[in-house]
């Protein structure tokens, strides 16, 4: 007797191979399957995609028609976009735009200056390029350009003038000097022991002179480069002085939003340090700063500079028309991300501050290794939307009369060079289309740093 | 808080005495030690004040600014213009940021008497007006009887119109917005048969219809709205420094001076031009600047005529006529003492 197996079993019913593999039935897979299940899968999800449907179906075609069928995309003035002048409807008219592109841009900029500003945004570029891409090398020294070279090559770049060419004399003569010490202390490292540990110290003893102090050196060698290269344009082509009053477009929105969200930062984790504090000064004055900024609205603050300030203070020291929104919305938005950070601080178990105390840090090593980084990444979120709402609310200076991005755009709606029914719609969508990349922009950075942050949280 | 109110009262005390340390100083001297002249304008208004494709500023108002910095400093280049919104504008005068206010601002009693400041002279008469279609077939505003008026709600423009139908005894029906474009759009649609605002403003709204032919302004003038540069009344020196710059491009205007001939006119025998040109006599110490003060700004800037043809007149896209704003022989208003 043989033992039964499938080969040899009475029963010819008993399929001896697998079955091929059927594709899944329609109705759990495939495009009417998925439409099924997130589009109609109730009552009540049935109507709203039908409302959208609808909503899509009347509103997309007549914008695609207005703003790219019909529109207009050359022209010298306001005749190129009259429907009765050309003919036909016309639509959105970017000529306009292409006609005053460099104006928003630039502002009031005297235009055989403006490579000035071409320079200065070709370094945010490099800065922005440097900091923000992940495998770029050297990102300490990244994180100096940005900081310190950038904004005082912008301040020279973009003012000019003696008093910028005064200071940027006596920050190459710094810088030299710093050179020199740096170049003493290789061959005599014993002098810094002033201000060096005496762990670091013998770091750098043991190593070769010429490596010693490397990396105060590659910082002192790059602001030299920086401020040489400057130094030659100021001396080869002149930087004449050009006032802040001319300065406008994306320019001076760029300068505010980069501002604010530079100073408002470190501010704001001072601030957010300071109200938690036990010392009762700093604490206090922390709250009274941060309650009073977020008292009052942003426009207040602004009007206060612009306004009441010139009234208070001899006219020969009222400070620049500028400078006086660029340090209130510096100021506001430090009090908005002290409290970003608070949460964040709050969100910290104390196992986390008895750990790092035990280990015998003090109180900024252990806020610096510990705390912050764990708090900041926290609220990353936070502090993304915060930049965002500062980022837009840059356009409130229009109303002490600072020509910014938005500005521009109205200054050159009531312009009759372009007076045409549909100037208005295509100036606001160009601001509208400007402004959503920026904030779409930063907020989808916000998040690759969110999941490049967490990847040590997954599990 | 009773302390900071005391501080705040000590404060106050102080303020005063800051205004009064300003009053010293004359405005002359400190444009000239900065080397340049701060004029305040408006954030952009066709034809008086606003930036062009360049981002240089244009308009009748701050031809003014730059005929003042010509006759200062024989470049009309040497001017820092600071857009001011309405709200602001007098706040800023006052402080002494900037040295004058060449911004479309109506010459009112109130603002004369009260706020510390001058108004020298008029360098444009406007005045509220209406624009109707030409197919409604009205000819004047006394027609309007039982139209809808569309207006930016808030302004005087409001309250004029208020008036006029008042006096007239004719209906009307108000229909506000909140800006200008607003209006124009429902004026466009026909949701109004009129528009009312100043009228040179009128002229620049027209020009975002359809069809601006197919609009008119009526000639009726509803309101007087004398625009002029305004001054700290502190300074008298500046204040006739600026009047008289007015008054130099006007008289040039009457006596035909112009930008292209100024250099012949130098050798004119008709003594009013040798006076107003600093060949003769030496009229322009008397405001602190050299004799050929007049002959620098029609040089530089032009006359009047000319400032106004190339900003709102036939030389722009406002083509507004002269009207009132004609010279005084040519039946307007604008009349210039004469120089002697």
């Amino acid at each position: 007797m043989t033992d039964a197996t499938l080969e040899n079993s009475p029963y010819a019913f008993v399929r001896k191979e697998t079955l091929p593999q059927e594709t899944a039935p329609l109705s759990v897979a495939g495009p009417v399957a998925w439409i099924r299940a997130n589009l109609f899968s109730g009552p009540v999800n049935s109507i709203l995609t039908l409302l959208c449907i609808y909503i899509v179906v009347t509103t997309v075609p007549e914008m695609v028609r207005f703003y790219f069928i019909d529109a207009v995309w050359s022209g010298t003035n306001r005749d190129a976009c009259l429907a009765d002048k050309i003919g036909r409807p016309v639509g959105a008219c970017w000529a306009y735009i292409g006609d005053r592109f460099q104006y928003f841009i630039y502002g009031s900029y005297p235009v055989p200056q403006r490579w000035r500003v071409n320079i200065v945004f070709a370094m945010f570029a490099l800065g922005v390029v440097w900091l923000l891409w992940e495998r770029a090398p050297l990102k300490k020294v990244g994180f100096f350009f940005f900081f310190v070279l950038l904004p005082i090559g912008a301040y020279v770049l973009l003012l000019g003038g003696p008093n910028a060419e005064g200071f940027l004399r006596w920050l190459i003569g710094l810088t030299l000097v710093l050179m020199v010490v740096y170049l003493v202390l290789s061959f005599v490292p014993a002098l810094a022991r002033f201000w060096i540990g005496p762990a670091f110290l013998a770091v750098e003893e043991a190593l070769p002179p010429w490596k010693r102090f490397y990396r105060p050196k590659r910082l002192i060698l790059m602001s030299l480069v920086v401020f040489g290269l400057i130094a030659i344009l100021a001396d080869q082509v002149g930087l004449p002085r050009v006032d802040t009053g001319l300065w406008g477009g994306m320019t001076v929105t760029f300068l505010i939003a980069a501002v604010g969200i530079v100073f408002s930062l470190p501010l704001g984790v001072i601030l957010a340090l300071g109200r938690r504090s036990k010392l009762p000064i700093i604490q206090l004055l922390s709250v009274i700063f941060i309650e009073f900024v977020r008292g009052v609205p942003l426009i207040t603050v602004l009007f206060m500079a612009n306004t009441m300030l010139p009234l208070f203070v001899p006219q020969e020291y009222s400070p620049d028309r500028l400078l006086r929104p660029l340090v209130g919305v510096a100021l506001f938005a430090a009090a908005y991300m002290a409290e970003v950070i608070r949460g964040g601080l709050q969100a910290m178990p104390k196992g986390q501050y008895e750990g790092a105390m035990s280990l015998g840090l003090g109180y900024w090593q252990m806020m610096r290794l510990i705390i912050l980084p764990q708090a900041l990444r926290i609220v990353i979120p936070g502090i993304v939307n915060t930049f965002i709402g500062l980022f837009k609310d840059t356009t409130l200076v229009t109303i002490v009369g600072i020509f910014d991005f938005l500005r521009t755009i109205e200054a050159t709606l009531v312009d009759p060079t372009w007076a045409t029914p549909t100037t208005r719609a295509t100036g606001y969508a160009f601001a509208a289309m400007f402004y959503f990349l920026c904030c779409w922009g930063m907020s989808r950075y916000s998040i690759s740093v969110e999941k490049r942050m967490a990847a040590g949280q997954k599990r | 808080m009773k302390r900071l109110l005391v501080a705040a009262l000590a404060l106050a005390a102080f303020l005063p005495g800051i205004e009064h340390a300003q009053a010293q100083t004359s405005s002359l001297a400190t444009v000239k030690n900065r080397g340049e002249l701060i004029c305040g304008v408006s954030p952009g208004l066709a034809g008086f004040g606003i930036p062009d494709a360049q981002g240089n500023w244009v308009g009748l108002d701050v031809d003014l600014c730059r005929a003042i910095a010509a006759e200062i400093f024989n470049d009309a280049g040497k001017v820092k213009f600071v857009p001011l919104s309405s709200k602001d504008r007098f706040t800023a005068l006052q402080s002494g940021e900037v040295d004058l206010l060449s911004r479309t601002s109506t010459w009112t009693m109130a603002r004369d008497t009260a706020l510390g400041l001058s108004f020298s002279t008029v360098n444009y008469y406007d005045g509220q007006a209406f624009l109707v279609q030409k197919k409604l077939g009205v000819q004047s505003a006394l027609k309007l009887d039982g139209a809808s008026i569309c207006l930016q709600q808030g302004t005087t423009t409001e309250l004029n119109v208020a008036d006029f139908f008042r006096a007239n005894k004719i209906k009307y029906e108000v229909v506000a917005f909140d800006k200008g474009d607003e209006a124009i759009k429902a004026f466009e649609s026909g949701r109004c048969d009129a528009l009312t605002d100043d009228s040179s403003a009128l002229y620049a709204l027209r020009l975002k219809l359809t069809a601006p032919e197919d609009a008119v302004v009526l000639p009726e003038i509803i309101s007087k709205e004398p625009l002029g540069p305004v001054v700290r009344s502190s300074d008298m020196q500046w204040i006739n420094l600026v009047k008289w710059t007015h008054f130099a491009m006007l008289n040039a205007e009457e006596f035909g001076i112009t930008k292209a001939n100024v250099d012949e006119m130098l050798k004119s025998t008709n003594p009013e031009i040798r006076r107003l040109l600093g060949v003769e006599g030496k009229f322009g110490e008397a405001v602190g600047l050299s004799n050929d003060w007049a002959y620098r700004i029609v040089k530089l800037v032009g006359n009047y005529g000319e400032a106004f043809e190339r900003n709102v007149g036939a030389g722009s896209m406002l083509k507004i006529a002269r009207g009132k704003n004609a010279l005084w022989t040519n039946g307007g208003l604008q009349y210039a003492p004469p120089v002697r």
